[in-house]
């Protein structure tokens, strides 16, 4: 039985495609049949963020529009090989898909795969709408910040409205030290607020900009927000994961063994 | 810190979660005209039963007051609804 999940945030830059990237790979890591959709058309992100750029022949308005065939189209992760990315087109817009032609879509790679992960456009509109058309289960990702918590109450409105009711939130570059001081909303404000439960909570770690860098999602690696994406994928697997693990509690002893990690 | 107040400074984490439980609330009343006009509908029905109003005049609108305690505003609910009559017999 395999699930659609889009990833989706209202705000732009909050993390909607490094955590697409991260999941996916993730969800890789632990043996599952995985497809990547990057759904912002006109605006193609994830491709960059996995490391495919160069690899691109075919695109997601292709498959729609017939001009391929949806193998040819389908790009092998350098990494992991039941890993896929469905890259988006560069130079068409939003108005190229219809949330049917969606549907569809997602209901043929079902067939081949366990986890379908959408990465969806900001925004509300038709990208957005496009992006959700097909799914089961929706991550929001937000920051602990006014103006992003603010987007995600928006898009959750949207998401009931749209009768997708497994929503669960990622709360991205969070900073514990932050928290402690009072500048910061704690997870528990975030969730008290936005009335959903957290699947998980991301470190801010400068290690993501490497790993951006590179084109190699750090999902799984000794980093804090490697482990922490890796519990995501986990719990989404199924797995009963705590949320509190030693990177969100950013004691000294762990920042101390992370940088003796990394020396 | 709580014994000397003037020296308090608040926590800005308090301060964003402050603004954003107000803001949710400001957002979601900030409701449709087909919204307003059910509401109106409804006030209408329900205070008739008690008193004849004048319906036409009735104006009902959304505003922000400031709360007295600190610099926020609430969102509320503004009618206005002129009485003409209020029959003596029967409820009072």
């Amino acid at each position: 039985m395999s699930e659609v999940i889009v990833i989706t945030s209202g705000k732009g830059g909050v993390g909607k495609t490094t955590t697409s990237a991260n999941v996916g790979t993730g969800l890789a890591i632990l043996g599952k049949r995985v497809v990547l959709i990057d759904t912002d058309i006109g605006l193609r992100n994830l491709d960059v963020v996995m490391g495919l750029e160069n690899r691109i022949v075919y695109n997601l308005v292709d498959v729609v529009e017939g001009n391929c065939r949806m193998k040819q189209a389908l790009i092998k992760d350098k990494r992991y090989p039941n890993l896929f990315l469905l890259p988006s087109a560069q130079t068409r817009d939003k108005t190229a898909v219809k949330p049917g032609q969606m549907v569809k879509l997602v209901e043929d790679l079902k067939e081949e795969f366990d986890y379908i992960i959408l990465d969806c456009p900001a925004g509300i509109e038709q990208g957005f709408q496009n992006a959700i058309a097909g799914a089961d289960h929706a991550l929001v990702v937000t920051t602990p910040e006014v103006s992003a918590i603010r987007d995600a109450d928006r898009i959750i409105g949207l998401l009931e409205a749209a009768d997708i009711n497994a929503i669960d939130l990622v709360v991205n570059r969070i900073r514990m030290d932050m928290v402690k001081r009072g500048d910061m909303m704690s997870l528990d404000d975030v969730m008290d607020i936005l009335a959903i439960d957290i699947i998980g909570a991301i470190p801010d770690d400068e290690d993501i900009v490497i790993s951006t860098n590179q084109g190699e999602p750090l999902v799984g690696m000794g980093t804090p927000a490697g482990q922490a994406y890796m519990d995501i994928c986990r719990r989404i697997a199924g797995e009963s994961v705590p949320l509190d693990n030693p990177s969100m509690r950013g004691g000294l002893f762990f920042r101390l063994s992370h940088l003796l990690k990394r020396a | 810190m709580i014994l000397f107040p003037v020296f308090r400074k608040k926590n800005s984490g308090e301060i964003a979660r402050n603004r954003l439980k107000l803001l949710l609330v400001a957002d979601k009343a900030d409701c449709s005209p087909e919204i307003m006009q059910m509401i109106k509908d409804d006030m209408i029905r329900v205070i008739s039963r008690y008193m004849d109003i004048d319906s036409d005049r009735i104006e009902i609108q959304m505003t922000k007051k400031k709360q007295p305690d600190c610099d926020s505003f609430i969102p509320m609910l503004y009618a206005n609804i002129p009485i003409r009559e209020i029959p003596d017999k029967g409820i009072y």
